[in-house]
């Protein structure tokens, strides 16, 4: 019986942030079509979407495999201009068919420079671990500053810093331009296509962690040593950890950019990866549930607080005070817990009744 | 005829002793000149031992004896300076300390270390990790073999922890068990490797002696039903004396004396190390 409640609860929480997806969905493509919706929230909601991926994905990282990861928008923007290259390749295909590829090229490009990436951080641990991450993060980003790609009937060319070496024929199109970023982007993101993308890297993440991966993964995070002689190998699991994560950021920064019509490299700086942070840190280390919901207010938030012009970022760094005090205050989580109980014991009482 | 080219004559491992059941069924583990040094600390020296197939061997000595760092090179925690560790007849040079497990050589220690976020029952999945029979996919896309694997993983878990009682607590999270328990799921999870020979670091630190007592009963009994090894580490010499059927006594980190409880019992060098010498 107590074996039976312990595996429904894992499975329990998993259906919640399901469902959480999904009312998300409903709720606000319902306002979308009977349009109550402001057209700036509305802008919004594939950028929601894709920081959803981006929190639960990096919770893999910092809170199942335990690595303060602060580069995470790098493996987004590889995903991201890898997109913009695949949907402008396949400029005669059907938006649809356009958007799936692109998001598989980008996750797997992002995968294979998390792999390259990982092979040198993950042998650090701790504040170096955190601060490599960051610098890769930074890393990608210039390199990305520094790229241009044009395409010609002849097909995709690539340069490194200098235009000119594109050597396109006339009809030749620029579509990423250095620092200017991407332009004439196909925008074939939808609102739908972003949902179904977090709820396929949500099953894939909690499916993951309840399995024999998952806990290899927490009991490498949880005591190394003891981990090791248990006969895991901590450079595997924490390399799958870090790869899958990258993947699905790049997943993220694919549907991210093929929402708008142009995109530049700045846009995944060290604020972006620390506003990830922020969500995980927020939502709770290692809780899929806080992840979503934090991603979910917390880009929502600036924008319902836009009345407040002025003001509206020490709002919102007030609200980001509050939910931390609360949150880590173990008085009163005490006292909700046993407010919980008590109001559980009233209604099974009055159900027996 | 070409002359064939002379070879390099190499030392052999020291004879070693075993209990007489073992006698003819190779060693499980056989150390040679084994050492290490920090720095210019030479922490173990010309280390020796031989364990029998089914051998319970106690290792004792003062404090700083350097027994914790021999757990520590026979698991390639550290790799040793000098000699060599050999483990069913291979050689462990530059193997991991995950190899060397998976070798069949499994531990506990001394500061526990447990998986305190994971309940008991993952605690000893994990040991039983490399027994498990499906693959990361499968566990994603909840294969038919996830479940049939994940079904007879728990089974085999709950029987493990069942040994010292334990499988009622098979759902509370490792760091809220008392100590005496944590210890006791400490050896569980070791044992959940499949090893041939235990390490047990200081198993009895900090039980009372009818734990004590009930632990000694249980490692014999570990011994007969799994017919392993086991290698510990005490200082608590009624449980030494008790179930050792060989003892190894270190000081400085080197052996002052090898033998049976009662020919260490009797060895003058041991208790001089124990208690210092007399002077008249």
């Amino acid at each position: 019986m107590k074996k039976f409640s312990k595996a429904s609860t894992a499975s329990k929480k998993a259906f919640l942030n399901y469902g959480i997806v999904i009312a998300f969905f409903v709720i606000f493509q319902s306002l979308v079509s009977t349009g109550n919706i402001t057209s700036a929230l509305k802008g919004q909601l594939i950028p929601i979407a894709c920081y959803m991926i981006m929190a639960v994905s990096l919770n893999l990282v910092v809170g199942i495999s335990g690595e303060l990861s602060l580069g995470h928008a790098g493996f987004m923007s590889v995903g991201a201009f890898t997109a913009v290259i695949v949907s402008s390749a396949m400029a005669g295909s059907s938006d649809k068919g356009s958007l799936i590829v692109s998001i598989i090229v980008g996750a797997l490009i992002a995968a294979i420079a998390g792999f390259l990436i990982g092979i040198p951080v993950l042998r650090l641990n701790g504040d170096y671990l955190a601060i490599v991450t960051l610098a890769f993060g930074e890393i990608i980003k210039n390199i990305l500053n520094c790229l241009y790609v044009g395409i010609d009937e002849k097909g995709v060319h690539f340069a490194f810093n200098n235009p000119a070496a594109l050597a396109m024929s006339a009809e030749g199109k620029v579509i990423i331009n250095g620092p200017m970023g991407a332009v004439g982007i196909r925008k074939i993101s939808t609102f739908a296509a972003a949902i179904i993308l977090l709820l396929i890297i949500l099953i894939i993440i909690q499916n993951l962690v309840n399995s024999r991966t998952g806990r290899a993964i927490m009991a490498i995070r949880d005591n190394r040593i003891a981990a090791e002689s248990m006969g895991l190998s901590p450079m595997k699991y924490k390399m799958l950890a870090f790869t899958v994560s990258a993947a699905m950021a790049g997943a993220a920064g694919a549907v991210y950019a093929l929402n708008y019509s142009t995109l530049v490299p700045k846009k995944f700086d060290f604020n972006t990866s620390i506003l990830v942070l922020v969500f995980v840190v927020l939502g709770g280390i290692g809780n899929m549930t806080g992840s979503l919901l934090a991603a979910g207010v917390l880009v929502v938030l600036p924008e319902l607080l836009r009345k407040f012009s002025d003001y509206r970022m020490l709002v919102y760094a007030i609200v980001l005070i509050l939910v931390m005090l609360v949150t880590n205050n173990e008085k009163l989580k005490g006292k909700i817990d046993t407010f919980f109980k008590k109001l559980r014991m009233k209604i099974s009482k009055g159900g027996r009744k | 005829m070409s002359k064939s080219p002379e070879v390099k004559l190499v030392n052999v491992p020291s004879p070693n002793f075993v209990p007489e059941k073992d006698l003819g069924k190779p060693l499980v583990l056989e150390a040679a000149h084994l050492g290490i040094d920090f720095g210019g600390l030479v922490a173990v020296d010309e280390f020796n031992i031989g364990i029998g197939a089914t051998e319970i061997c106690g290792l004792i000595g003062p404090n700083g004896a350097g027994k914790t760092t021999i757990f520590n090179l026979l698991t390639k925690v550290y790799e040793p300076t000098r000699g060599t560790i050999m483990l069913g007849g291979k050689d462990t040079h530059n193997m991991t300390p995950s190899q060397v497990n998976q070798m069949g050589i499994a531990r506990t220690f001394q500061n526990i270390r447990l998986f305190d976020k994971l309940t008991v029952e993952e605690n000893v999945k994990i040991g039983l990790h490399n027994h498990i029979g499906y693959h990361t996919l499968a566990g994603v896309f909840r294969l038919p073999n996830y479940w049939k694997e994940e079904k007879k993983d728990h089974e085999k878990a709950l029987e493990l922890l069942d040994i010292f009682g334990m499988a009622d607590l098979a759902n509370v999270t490792a760091d809220s068990l008392p100590y005496g328990a944590q210890r006791r799921l400490e050896i569980v999870r070791a044992l959940a490797t499949g090893p041939k020979l235990l390490l047990l670091d200081e198993p009895a630190a900090g039980m009372n002696p009818s734990e004590t007592e009930e632990l000694m009963n249980n490692i014999r009994k570990i011994r007969d039903e799994f017919q392993i090894a086991v290698l510990l580490i005490e200082h608590d010499m009624n449980l030494v004396m008790g179930i050792c059927e060989s003892i190894v006594v270190l000081n400085f980190g080197r052996i002052i004396a090898k033998g049976t409880p009662s020919q260490i019992q009797g060895n003058p060098q041991v208790i001089e190390a124990y208690l210092g010498t007399h002077r008249g």
